[in-house]
């Protein structure tokens, strides 16, 4: 812990100082967040033996109306990131402003009318939709809970405006989620989310486990609705094609931290640090002339987040590491183009054919 | 490579379940070939056929009351036929299998070595200890570091890759010569099927054996495929040498596939185009071709004519269930990537704007 520390102080330090400099206020911005989750040991006298260092010094920043997309592997923190933001999780350290107010010390009442302001939608539409109730009650839960529109036959009204929007037959008000399919419920989540018409809407791998035609579908209408109501949106997915194809800013996470912010088009296009590099180079081209294109493949797993390697905690896997990046954090710094990498040794564009990133666009 | 005589053709396969609701054609008139050393992908949405026809093939649905008829030729005898202790001499040893979820394939109780070892000892007959050496031998050759050592680790102490790993070399220890891989790779995080697809194609060479993979992922087929069936609603509708595939599709969902999926190298703005609709139910289907209610060029007549699997004219090994005349399809294809050439074209000219 004592080495983590210091490293992540000065990062926040120096993403604050270049992002004060006049502009609007970000809708979200996350300073320094950490989320540590302890390891206990016994069971009666639980005494705490470590910790899963989930999310460790992420700094981000929203402009409203943005799509900001987080990738990465499973286990990188991205959905933790999301939790946190929403404040299903109480962060350990850091903090998260909502339109320039910290929203990690607010109690329940404080907290709820902002709770309006953010929704979230989630990865599995069978488990995030309760069996029970039929689609118009899922969809006016939003508004009982905030007491919005207490009149039935005009809540009623609403939630079958809401099922139109995303697409749905307004008469399917009275059914229950078992009769819908996959991509029908995703579509039941994204129109309870957009009930009190929130301004941040983040969705944590929304089409993972919809099958690709059906896919399509939702991505065109998140897509349509972000565009169309200025939504801001946090879009998680570890398919990389797809978030190019949702947002214009992508951050890269690796074992709790983010290595490279960047517009999307300049990531997919010169991606600056190498864990990115190595994640672009492993994405499966549907182009069988591309077959047998050089791919640069990551050995080994992920380290553990309880015990993550020292300084940069790519090194462990990095092509390009030095005794230097085992021993000082590099800190996310501009690359140019918009690009800011936590790397000493980026990538250089000479190096892109080697990883078999050569496409023209 | 044409001629040469398959190492696995399925011919007219159908599969049905009698369910209280009615009869499921889970698989419904379906025909594809593997070749020595080749490999053959097959795509689908879910529910289209393309596992149970693959559990078919080792007789993994004759539990479950299915109906089965047609052939399946391996090494040119027909597997439908045979007893459940003559499929038991295949399965495992000329026939293995690897399925989507390593860790509800691996059983939790006991270590990964001794899984492998009853693998060899079900088909050989050696000593515990030779069997042993050729666990080990074959979690060496997956890239499992340390593998003596971690032989005698459990499932659960092995990652997500290295579970996938270790089925892989339990089902090549008797070294089949074809491997079913069921959607292999869907489980595992991009860097991690980046390693597997690799060790597939490596081991493949080295042991010269033939894949049948079935994904949903058109990326992955791609990379590994030689040739390609799309099948929709327990059929075949294409099927073709990869390359064809990608380049000339002719079948109107597989159109629509390769139009549903965002790529890292188009142009950012490309709309998607999905797949209206869902597929249909397998108790009723629809009559006439299955694909016709989601299918944006279809004609009324096409309710009720059944396309069937025909060569494409100039090319042999492609086939296709369409009732749209060839010059139709070849018209249609070209507008749609004609449109995204134009997309292409108007990105490539922005780009350099915004590189310094």
């Amino acid at each position: 812990m004592s080495d983590g520390a210091p490293s992540a102080g000065a990062s926040t330090a120096s993403q604050s100082g270049s992002a004060t400099a006049g502009g609007p206020t970000p809708l979200v911005e996350v300073r320094n967040l950490v989320k540590h989750f302890p390891i206990t040991h016994g069971i009666l006298l639980q005494r705490q033996v470590g910790a899963v260092r989930a999310v460790d010094g992420v700094n981000l920043k929203l402009m409203p109306g943005e799509a900001l997309g987080i990738v990465g592997e499973t286990g990188c923190g991205k959905s933790t990131t999301a939790r946190l933001i929403m404040r299903l999780l109480e962060a350990t350290d850091g903090q998260v402003l909502f339109e320039g107010q910290d929203i990690t010390r607010l109690g329940r009442s404080e907290m709820k009318p902002i709770r309006r302001e953010m929704q979230m939608i989630f990865q599995d539409p069978y488990s995030s939709l309760n069996p029970r109730k039929t689609v118009g009650s899922i969809i006016s839960e939003p508004f009982v809970i905030h007491g919005i529109e207490p009149d039935r036959t005009k809540r009623r009204k609403r939630v079958q405006e809401l099922l139109e929007l995303v697409g749905m037959n307004p008469e399917h008000y009275n059914r229950y989620p078992h009769e819908f399919s996959g991509g029908q419920r995703q579509r039941i989540g994204v129109a309870r989310a957009l009930a009190l018409k929130p301004r941040l809407l983040i969705a944590d791998e929304p089409v993972s486990a919809l099958d690709v035609s059906i896919q399509a579908q939702v991505l065109n209408l998140l897509r349509d609705l972000q565009r169309e109501f200025g939504l801001t949106l946090v879009f998680i997915a570890h398919d990389l094609s797809v978030v190019r194809h949702m947002c214009d800013r992508v951050a890269v996470m690796y074992l709790g931290k983010v290595v490279e912010t960047s517009p999307s088009d300049a990531l997919y296009e010169f991606p600056r640090h190498p864990y990115t590099g190595a994640l672009l180079s492993a994405v499966p081209v549907a182009d069988p002339s591309r077959h047998g294109s050089p791919r640069k493949l990551l050995t080994g797993d992920v380290p553990s987040p309880a015990n993550p390697p020292s300084a940069c905690r790519f090194h462990t896997r990095c092509t390009k590491a030095q005794p230097l990046c085992s021993t000082e954090e590099p800190l996310l710094a501009d690359k140019g183009s918009g690009t800011l990498a936590a790397c000493h040794f980026p990538l250089t564009r000479e190096e892109l054919p080697d990883l078999g990133l050569t496409w023209t666009r | 490579m044409s001629e040469q005589e398959p190492l696995l053709r399925v011919e007219d396969l159908r599969v049905e379940f009698p369910t209280e609701d009615g009869t499921v054609h889970a698989v419904d008139g379906v025909t594809y070939q593997v070749r020595p050393g080749g490999t053959l992908g097959i795509v689908g949405e879910s529910g289209s056929g393309k596992t149970v026809a693959a559990l078919t093939i080792l007789g993994l649905t004759r539990t479950q009351g299915a109906q089965v008829s047609g052939r399946i030729l391996f090494e040119g005898k027909d597997l439908i036929a045979r007893s459940e202790g003559e499929l038991r001499a295949v399965r495992g040893n000329d026939i293995a299998m690897i399925f989507q979820d390593p860790l509800s394939s691996l059983h939790p109780f006991y270590k990964v070595g001794f899984q492998l070892v009853e693998a060899v000892r079900a088909h050989q007959n050696v000593s515990k200890a030779t069997a042993r050496a050729r666990a080990v031998e074959m979690l060496g050759l997956v890239g499992i570091p340390d593998p003596d050592r971690r032989a005698d680790d459990y499932p659960h102490q092995f990652s997500g890759g290295m579970r996938q790993r270790a089925m892989i070399a339990m089902a090549l220890v008797n070294e089949p010569k074809l491997l079913i891989a069921d959607e292999p790779t869907t489980a595992l995080d991009v860097t991690v099927q980046a390693q597997i697809l690799a060790l597939l194609e490596r081991l493949k060479r080295e042991l010269q054996m033939a894949i049948l993979i079935i994904t949903h992922d058109l990326g992955v087929v791609a990379e590994m495929a030689d040739d390609v069936a799309v099948m929709y609603a327990g059929r075949v509708v294409e099927t073709a040498p990869a390359q064809q595939l990608f380049t000339q599709p002719q079948h109107p969902y597989t159109w629509g596939l390769l139009r549903s999926i965002p790529t890292l190298n188009g142009p950012r703005e490309e709309q998607l185009v999905p797949i209206p609709g869902t597929p249909p139910s397998l108790i009723r289907r629809p009559t006439g071709c299955h694909f016709y209610p989601r299918c944006a060029y279809a004609k009324p007549e096409h309710a009720r004519v059944d396309p069937q699997l025909e060569p494409v004219a100039g090319s042999p090994e492609h086939h296709v269930a369409c009732l749209l005349s060839a010059a139709e399809r070849e018209r249609t294809w070209d507008e749609i990537t004609a449109k995204n050439a134009a997309l292409k074209a108007r990105s490539a000219l922005a780009a350099p704007a915004e590189s310094p």
